[in-house]
């Protein structure tokens, strides 16, 4: 029991509990054959979550260990860079379809969501939680924290909008129909970050490095203009 | 020298919390790093080995990353038990609505564009 008193106000076990939690959701994410809704951050989050209120550990103090990985996000921004710039030539050459195409759709995921949300009456903070939810992560926090949302709260729905996106970008594209790979993955990457990258890497190559570039677009276009139209509105 | 590609991230980063405070702008400061590494690395010309091995190798465990702010969902258990459907109802209609809007605009785009050619 000493020894429980002990480790759990040290850094080292909430560290150690975050990366074998991780380490086995990834594990049983592929035997599974890779499940959006068992997505390993998703089933980490509720393993780690059900762990802390079992013991009843505060949040504070798990992240006293946790906060050395959530530490890289900031340097993790910074690296989108180098994809980047590999789809320089890319980006130059289409650049007006591109960059209208990620501008515009950043509009409408932020209104369409604010709009059912607000529908809803849901509280002020919430709203500005949901507002950054198509952006990658950590500049979804970052712009989360400047607009007067919960970082932690924003996190949460990032990753469930990243499972959505992939569950209905197949009926989507149906819809459609007949639409080029690089269309594909560019607008599952300005709907669903990351996690539709990953999902956009299984079409095809090509529809994985487009949607990586929406993906670093959409958050570029997000992390500027969100905040400033939000200010320019009143909403801060 | 792996630490080198840590230290150009760091740097960057650094720049653009500084960029940030002095401007007084709402923009997460890592957000303007990339964007001013960005241009760094295409005034420059290539992106050097150190700094492309650890980029990639952080990029590729991003989801590890997102884990810890994730875990804080804890904090907000009651707003999630008070609004799930109202949560689950926006953020499914917005992703729909984006993916459509996105890939039928996108396409029409690309299609008049090779069209004046």
């Amino acid at each position: 029991m000493d020894f429980w008193v002990y480790f759990s106000a040290s850094p080292l076990l909430w560290l150690i509990v975050t990366l074998s939690v991780f380490a086995f959701s990834m594990e049983l994410n592929r035997r599974m054959g890779g499940s959006a809704f068992l997505h390993p951050v998703l089933l980490s989050l509720s393993i780690i979550i059900i762990f802390l209120l079992l013991t009843g550990t505060s949040y504070e103090r798990y992240f006293e260990g946790a906060q050395f990985i959530h530490f890289l996000l900031g340097p993790a921004t910074v690296a989108l860079a180098v994809p980047l710039v590999d789809h320089a030539e890319r980006i130059k050459r289409m650049w007006f379809p591109l960059f209208a195409a990620a501008l515009i759709g950043a509009g409408v995921a932020v209104v369409s969501v604010l709009l059912i949300g607000w529908l809803f009456e849901l509280p002020h903070a919430v709203l500005m939680s949901l507002a950054p939810k198509s952006v990658t992560s950590p500049i979804a926090i970052g712009v989360a924290e400047k607009i007067g949302g919960y970082p932690s709260l924003a996190a949460g729905l990032v990753l469930v909008t990243g499972a959505l996106g992939g569950s209905f970008a197949p009926w989507v594209f149906k819809l459609l129909g007949g639409l080029d790979d690089e269309v594909k993955g560019f607008a599952i990457g300005v709907t669903a970050h990351g996690m539709g990258t990953a999902y956009a890497f299984g079409i095809s190559a090509k529809a994985g490095a487009f949607s990586g570039l929406a993906m670093g677009l959409t958050g570029v276009i997000t992390a500027f203009l969100l905040p400033f139209s939000l200010e320019w509105l009143g909403f801060l | 020298m792996l630490f080198l590609g840590l230290l150009i991230l760091l740097v960057f980063q650094l720049c653009g919390e500084v960029l940030v405070m002095a401007l007084d702008a709402p923009v997460p400061g890592p957000v303007v790093g990339m964007v001013l590494l960005f241009f760094a690395l295409l005034i420059f010309g290539h992106v050097p080995e150190q700094l492309r091995l650890f980029s990639e190798g952080l990029l590729k465990h991003l989801s590890l990353l997102f884990v810890p702010a994730g875990v804080g969902l804890m904090v907000h258990l009651e707003y999630l038990a008070e609004y799930w459907l109202a949560l689950v109802l926006a953020l499914s209609v917005s992703a729909f609505i984006t993916l459509l809007v996105v890939a039928g605009l996108l396409r029409f785009l690309m299609r008049s564009k090779e069209g004046r050619h």
